[in-house]
């Protein structure tokens, strides 16, 4: 297990060159860098939407899919996602 | 909730990444357009993949033309565009065509040999929408660089690297290697560490077009290949997390062909500068094409109902040893280019395949540029520089 790149303060931003948007073709949420394309599974997309949308704390985007998401406990799933994100560089911590 | 992120589906003829849709029975989309916007270019690499009679080809689209070319490929799918060519920025409506691909929500890139640019420009394209300029360079050495381009062209290159990283792009860094600057790949890794790339490709030579022509004066040798592995492996090691480093073996040197544009038809259109849409941007020389045109038909039109989309898709066009090879799903018999080049029948087995009857062809090639490589420079046979003369005079006019 590597160290854990993201924590309540950090604030997550997209890498540089990765585009996110909704595909109508492709019924989903995508991300698209240089020659390529990452098809996103609804959660990941919530997740990838509101980072790609404005600059806030892992803390305040957790508060934010929770209201969306009528309170689900979901802080380890978002914590899981970010760091595998991370990993596969389409996502960096400022 | 699970949150892993799903298919990644990369570029034909890109490095690294998975191919996902390979199934049988998925509906079919052009995911990536490659709008070879004109074969005009500054340069002259003797790699380059044009077709060796791109002189003759005059009618370029328009700006109009173009732009509905995106549009359809748009609403078919298509999110990757390659601007491409010859060298795209000789287009002088370049600026508007990238703003109406990004407009209609394309992932934009600019391929480029970086001649033609400026800081302002690379800035514009940025306002303009690109999302990616990939700039290539012939070696890591002034003198080779220039000689294999054919023109005094190195100076400008470095110096356009770096603009296109002050403009706030991710700087992506194509090196195409053959037998003639293979040697020299730690110089072109240093080059790009210093000039703080961000991605770079140790893009090999593939023998179609005018490489293929020169294919015994560029083809490396094995041992070439192998130290230049083990030195690109040590970089990536020590670059990990802050300069990516994409390294391919040439095809010649592996015993299975690779995944040509992930299948024939399959997610890959090429529209050439005179309108011609092709399922990979060497097949207009494959026998018995019928060479459709955005002119004349629909993308659309073309995509699913032509004959030549349709020519080789699927597996029931594939001769033994594909036809009842379980790697087919993978692989897809390979290169069709490739396999008419080499066996005179599209059909067959790619011949980089060790399963494949013709895979001596390979052999005897690889064979070929290492006596070619062995002759004194005075006994050596030239490179023949992609030129619109050279063109004239070997395809006539």
């Amino acid at each position: 297990m590597t160290e854990p790149k993201f924590n309540a303060d950090s604030v997550p931003v997209l890498a540089l060159g990765y585009r996110f948007q909704w595909e109508p073709a492709q019924d989903c949420y995508v991300l698209l860098y240089p020659e390529g394309m990452v098809k996103l599974n609804p959660a990941a997309g919530e997740i990838l939407k509101r980072i790609s949308e404005k600059k806030q704390t892992v803390g305040e985007l957790i508060a934010e899919l929770k209201a969306a998401f009528n309170g689900a406990d979901l802080d380890d799933d978002v914590y899981q996602f970010l760091e595998e994100a991370h990993d596969n560089d389409w996502i960096r911590a400022e | 909730m699970t949150t892993t992120g799903s298919e990644q589906n990369k570029a034909p003829g890109s490095t690294g990444g998975e191919m996902g849709m390979n199934s049988q029975n998925h509906i079919r989309q052009p995911l990536w357009l490659l709008a070879e916007l004109t074969y005009a270019c500054p340069l002259q690499c003797p790699y380059c993949s044009n077709p060796m009679d791109f002189a003759n080809i005059k009618s370029e689209l328009t700006t109009e033309e173009w732009i509905n070319v995106f549009k359809q490929a748009r609403a078919m799918g298509a999110t990757q565009l390659g601007l491409s060519g010859g060298e795209p920025l000789a287009r002088p409506d370049i600026i508007e065509l990238i703003r109406e691909a990004r407009n209609l929500g394309f992932y934009t890139n600019l391929i480029t040999s970086g001649i033609g640019l400026d800081a302002s420009k690379a800035q514009a394209f940025k306002d303009a929408g690109l999302d990616h300029i990939q700039v290539s360079f012939q070696a890591s050495s002034e003198d080779l660089n220039n000689l294999i381009a054919g023109t005094d062209a190195f100076q400008h290159k470095i110096e356009m690297a770096k603009a296109v990283k002050a403009a706030g792009y991710p700087m992506v860094l194509c090196f195409v290697t053959h037998r003639q600057n293979i040697d020299q790949i730690e110089e072109i890794l240093d080059l790009a560490i210093n000039l703080d790339a961000d991605y770079v490709e140790l893009a090999t030579t593939q023998y179609y077009g005018w490489a293929m022509h020169n294919r015994d004066q560029l083809l490396p040798l094995k041992e070439q290949l192998e130290r230049a592995e083990a030195i690109a492996h040590r970089y990536q090691e020590e670059q990990k997390g802050n300069m990516k480093i994409y390294y391919v073996v040439p095809d010649y040197y592996e015993e299975r062909p690779k995944a040509c544009m992930n299948g024939w038809g399959n997610v890959f259109l090429t529209v050439t500068p005179d309108g011609t849409a092709l399922p990979c941007h060497a097949a207009r020389d494959l026998p018995g094409m019928e060479l459709p045109n955005v002119r004349d038909l629909s993308i659309r039109e073309i995509w699913e109902d032509s004959n030549d989309f349709n020519r080789f898709r699927g597996f029931d066009w594939m001769k033994e040893p594909c036809r009842s090879c379980d790697e087919r799903f993978k692989d897809f018999g390979g290169c069709r280019c490739q396999a008419y080049m080499l066996t005179g029948d599209p059909a067959m087995a790619d011949p980089v395949c060790g399963k494949s009857p013709d895979h001596h062809l390979i052999l005897e090639a690889i064979e070929r540029g290492r006596e070619e490589a062995a002759k004194p420079a005075q006994e050596a046979k030239p490179l023949v520089f992609r030129n619109p003369k050279n063109s004239k005079e070997i395809c006539g006019s």
